[in-house]
């Protein structure tokens, strides 16, 4: 079973991210972080159903130089980057329901 | 959207919900749990080592007990559904549980096992800076306070819990409570007064939360005389209490005062029949995983008496 969502890197984020034409969320999340296992499968979802906004998962343990570049101080914190630039940020886990909400403008 | 007539359902997950859901699994009732969209395996899965559940000698990840609490429950033929319960109507026989995608679920039964919610300090920079320094997941988020001083408020176990796991990550970490001692149990004070880390301020109040874009510093008030003075930490852990989740079911069945499901004497049913409640959405006592494990047995039993003594 392919996923959705793509895996981004301090090494990528950059032209991943940053450089995409497309808005680009950014799941910043960590193995030991249970709510960030919880919105793992949503966010699956919302990827695969949404053409339009891609979605991107950053390990925190892996790469600690982008969370440290955006001030990063909890997770599970979602940002969406347009052009280059944080639009938007939602700070913990949320039902399905929420997130989309929060995200109408992208999807 | 209308369904069968289920034996049970069982709202919320945890030690409690997951522990009725094998035992009314294992009983043939084939019982739908819903777990909830984004709080499933309840308070444990914010927690790291369980030291204290029977069984597990070298103790357990608190996310790794749910896991198998979830699978055995599961095993047995529970149906979970990861979505939340967001409203109800217990007034007939047939209960109706409605979920977060708009279908309505019938039962003759309905376990509640919604847990506790964690207490917030009520402070108007709370909400804005949560996630910027404001946290109350220290297992989440500690790993961003390398090298950082940050404060912990609260006394209870949690709260020492908390601050003893910051240690590994900040250079130093405050404790700040209201009262001159710790309610934290014996085990867990001789552990925080004997880390270098951990400093305590004694007698005061968070009241209020300094920073611009993130957290730079709080304002602690003293109990005593009212004194007002200013702690610098660039990270606060919320860890002052938790509430039960009843929410759902108020004006339902019977709450006490502070909000807790009223069961029965040494049992766990409401004053609504065919509706029972277990874990620490009735407990204002123990609040441990093995005590909700406990009453969350005990609540699939008294949920198969009932059925076998009104439904079949």
């Amino acid at each position: 079973m392919g996923t959705a969502t793509t895996t981004v890197t301090d090494a990528n984020f950059a032209t991943e991210v940053l450089g995409n034409s497309k808005p680009v969320l950014v799941d910043f999340w960590a193995e030991w972080c249970g709510p960030c296992k919880m919105i793992a499968p949503v966010l699956e979802e919302i990827a695969a159903a949404n053409d339009g906004l891609v979605i991107a998962k950053l390990n925190v343990d892996e790469n600690p130089i982008t969370p440290g570049n955006y001030g990063i101080r909890a997770i599970p914190t979602m940002k969406v980057f347009k052009d280059g630039k944080v639009v938007k940020e939602i700070v913990g886990a949320k039902p399905k329901s929420a997130l989309l909400a929060d995200l109408a403008e992208f999807l | 959207m209308s369904e069968a007539t289920r034996n049970l359902i069982i709202i919320g997950s945890g030690p409690a919900g997951y522990t009725a859901a094998v035992y009314a699994a294992r009983a043939n009732l084939a019982p739908l749990l819903l777990e909830g969209a984004v709080t499933a395996g309840g308070a444990l899965m914010n927690t790291t080592e369980v030291e204290n559940f029977p069984g597990f000698t070298d103790g357990i990840m608190g996310p790794a007990l749910m896991e198998s609490m979830r699978a055995q429950a599961v095993r047995f033929g529970a149906e979970i559904l990861t979505d939340d319960a967001v409203s109800i109507d217990l007034s007939e026989a047939i209960k109706v549980v409605v979920d977060g995608s708009g279908n309505r679920n019938l039962a003759h039964t309905v376990i509640l096992a919604m847990g506790s919610a964690y207490r917030e300090l009520g402070l108007q920079n709370e909400k804005r800076l949560s996630g910027h320094g404001v946290s109350w997941c220290a297992t989440c988020d500690g790993f961003f306070f390398r090298q950082k001083d940050i404060a912990v408020v609260g006394g209870g176990d949690s709260a020492i819990e908390e601050a003893t796991f910051l240690t590994r990550f900040a250079s130093s970490v405050t404790l700040v409570h209201r009262r001159d001692s710790l309610r934290a149990s014996k085990i867990m004070q001789e552990r925080a007064y004997s880390n270098d880390k951990l400093k305590f301020v004694w007698n005061s109040e968070v009241t209020d939360i300094v920073g611009d874009t993130e957290v730079t510093g709080l304002q602690l008030s003293s109990t005593v005389d009212g004194s007002v003075s200013e702690l610098a930490v660039s990270g606060l852990f919320v860890a002052i209490g938790h509430d039960p989740r009843s929410e759902l079911v108020k004006g339902q069945v019977d709450l006490d005062d502070e909000g807790y499901v009223m069961v029965s004497p040494h049992g766990t049913q409401t004053n609504v029949a065919g509706v029972f409640a277990c874990g620490d959405l009735v407990d204002h006592t123990y609040r441990q995983a093995i005590t909700a494990a406990g009453t969350g047995c005990a609540a699939a039993l008294d949920a198969e008496r009932y059925l076998t003594e009104h439904v079949s």
